[in-house]
């Protein structure tokens, strides 16, 4: 089985979140790590390497530096890294980042292709899914769990999660899965996959490595969102604190603001 | 000469640092508290590769240099003493001896479990009446009409006793006669596994710190064993041990330095926050400079121990370097704790606060696989030979 795993490496808000003066993210000011989402996609596909025997590529598109997050998952066992990088490919929105990865992507064989669900600094969800439709798949979003492979008939049953269940969806290989954070929890790098992920080489695709794609589809010209303004999360206030009330009506006072709100 | 990291050992410490904050700070106190080995810890370790660091991979190791393993040890010892000594006894103590002096048989038969971690390493030199003083071992091996050795006496303060699979002991097989004329003992090396006829365990310790890890009294007792459990040449015992030992005290040296790191880093949170006479302490002079020092010292005991590990990768003798490293960063462990405590006022005497354990956990490094004593008289011999 060959899988390919889409990465992105992202700010690590933990840190905090830094602005330049214009209101986009002052991305060099912040710690970088991989999507968390996509790690726990590629934890998924790792499981199924270690289960079914396969071949696992990770991909990703950025700055040069992105290269980070392709030795971190070859670290943590993945075979392969290709980093498509081109100052062509700047300023791309989800749309644009969905044609250039797709572009990459039939450069390669694959069986699968596993994407996170979102990304947690645009939060978009949209890449996975644009990704599957440039390459007429079919996918599944918001996998929560890999059930099994039937690798006579090529075929990968999944949970797929929604707000208050969970629909099982067997689905015909190759296509795309995005991966929810719950779907696997990431292994560990190992000291000595560090070392073999510095010896190997990278591969480095630029605008003109990638297949059937059109100029007017990729980078900031391509992109046909315009960011306005971005800002951090808003802090929620410091809320109410009742402390006069005996426990019966504490549960009556909760009951009341949450049926008024309409949450119950 | 470059003082920075490369790419894969910033990335290695990055992972040591990520493990032992997520799976090891959050037990250091229970298992202190309660004296209980962290054996699920040992597993998460053997399963992402810590117990092989440096064993080659052709031996089922992780292959890679000193440098990345006394990392490890730092990183460990940052969250918990105890998790540290754990890998170091194990690493540096067993692994490092079979790998140094074993047969490509024994290689094979014991490295692959070990760098593995599905089994755990000790080593066992310590007597009631042998410390710093090894011809003080007790311990013999006699060979019987068979051609088998067998081996009587016990051993003390063995770290990794009892929760260990296989053990690196040292027991006298003879005597000879030193450039002076006097009579001295000598020394072989053997591998016993856990399980052999009359190889028990005796007391458990009750330590001031590292206190989950296991220390535990080994008893020989007609422990009956072939040539190919000897490690090394017969006779070559003290040699191989005082090799051993001065790869152990980088892994201690890494230890310390950990320790101090931990103890600094809390410290500085700790100052920033406590306030007294309206401001945070750290905004007194006095707490300022005391950080600084305090930096200065793990900043100086950390270039010393990874010079140390540098010279393990290159050089065939390093027992200076290793001796610098661990006397420096032992002394550091328990000036930068007591410090530390210091700097936390009542607080830092309670045992919800990581430095009151830390301080505890220091003390030892100034005394096991060599005491700060030892390490002088190893750095002054070879100035002034």
């Amino acid at each position: 089985m060959k899988i390919v795993v889409c990465v992105k490496q992202v700010p690590d808000t933990k840190g905090g979140v830094v602005f330049n003066p214009d209101g986009t993210l002052n991305r060099a000011a912040m710690l970088a790590i991989m999507n968390p989402d996509d790690k726990a996609g590629l934890e998924a596909a790792l499981e199924l390497k270690d289960k079914y025997g396969a071949e696992i590529t990770v991909l990703t598109m950025g700055l040069p530096k992105a290269d980070e997050v392709l030795r971190e998952a070859m670290a943590m066992g993945a075979d392969k890294g290709i980093l498509v990088t081109d100052r062509r490919l700047g300023g791309a929105d989800t749309w644009a980042t969905s044609v250039t990865i797709a572009g990459a992507l039939r450069n390669l064989d694959y069986d699968l292709i596993i994407t996170g669900r979102q990304a947690i600094d645009g939060d978009t969800a949209q890449v996975g899914p644009e990704i599957a439709e440039h390459l007429h798949l079919p996918m599944v979003t918001y996998v929560q769990k890999v059930v099994d492979v039937d690798e006579a008939a090529k075929t990968i049953t999944v949970e797929r999660q929604f707000d208050d269940r969970y629909m099982t969806v067997k689905v015909q290989m190759p296509c795309v899965l995005t991966a929810l954070g719950e779907l696997a929890k990431p292994r560990y790098m190992t000291p000595g996959g560090i070392f073999e992920a510095y010896d190997k080489e990278v591969t480095v695709w630029g605008r003109d490595d990638l297949k059937d794609v059109l100029d007017s589809d990729i980078g900031k010209v391509g992109s046909p969102t315009q960011i306005a303004k971005a800002s951090d999360k808003v802090r929620k206030g410091a809320g109410e604190k009742k402390t006069d009330l005996s426990p019966s009506e504490a549960v009556d006072y909760i009951v009341g603001k949450l049926e008024a709100k309409h949450i119950i | 000469m470059d003082f920075t990291l490369d790419k894969k050992h910033a990335m290695a410490r990055s992972l040591f640092k990520d493990f032992a904050e997520k799976e090891v700070k959050p037990l250091a106190q229970e298992i202190d508290e309660t004296e209980r080995f962290p054996r699920e810890t040992v597993e998460k370790m053997a399963k992402a590769g810590f117990m092989g660091i440096a064993v080659p991979k052709e031996y089922g190791g992780q292959g890679c240099d000193p440098l990345t393993y006394v990392m490890c040890i730092e990183e460990l010892a940052k969250q918990c003493g105890t998790t540290a000594v754990i890998v170091s006894a194990h690493s540096s103590l067993c692994c490092d001896p079979i790998l140094t002096f074993g047969t490509e048989e024994q290689k094979q038969r014991y490295l692959p479990d070990l760098a593995s971690g599905r089994k755990l390493g000790a080593f066992a030199l310590t007597e009631p009446g042998a410390g710093t003083d090894a011809q003080g071992v007790q311990t013999k091996a006699v060979k019987d009409e068979e051609g088998n050795w067998v081996i009587n006496g016990s051993k003390c303060f063995i770290t990794n006793g009892k929760e260990a699979d296989v053990y690196v002991i040292f027991a006298q097989t003879g005597t000879k006669l030193d450039k002076k004329g006097r009579t001295q003992k000598v020394f072989t090396a053997f591998i016993l596994e856990k399980g052999m006829p009359g190889f028990t365990f005796g007391t458990k310790e009750n330590k001031m710190g590292i206190r989950a890890s296991a220390t535990y009294e080994l008893v020989f007792n007609d422990v009956k064993v072939s040539d190919a459990q000897r490690l090394g040449a017969e006779g070559k015992g003290f040699p191989i041990a005082m090799h051993t030992l001065d790869g152990g005290r980088i892994g201690i040296a890494a230890q310390a330095l950990g320790l101090a790191e931990g103890a600094l880093d809390r410290t500085i949170a700790y100052t920033k926050e406590r306030k007294q006479f309206g401001r945070p302490i750290s905004a007194f002079q006095n707490t300022a400079f005391k950080i600084a020092d305090m930096a200065t010292k793990c900043q100086a005991a950390q270039y010393l121990v990874y010079a140390a590990a540098e010279a393990k990768a290159t050089k065939d003798r390093y027992s200076v370097e290793a001796g610098m490293a661990k006397l420096y960063a032992a002394r550091t462990a328990m000036e930068v704790t007591t410090e530390a405590v210091q700097l936390h006022g009542g607080y830092g005497y309670m045992k919800e606060y990581d430095v009151e354990r830390m301080m505890r956990d220091a003390k030892i490094t100034e005394i096991y696989e060599g005491t700060s004593e030892v390490q002088e008289m190893v750095i002054s011999g070879a100035l002034l030979k």
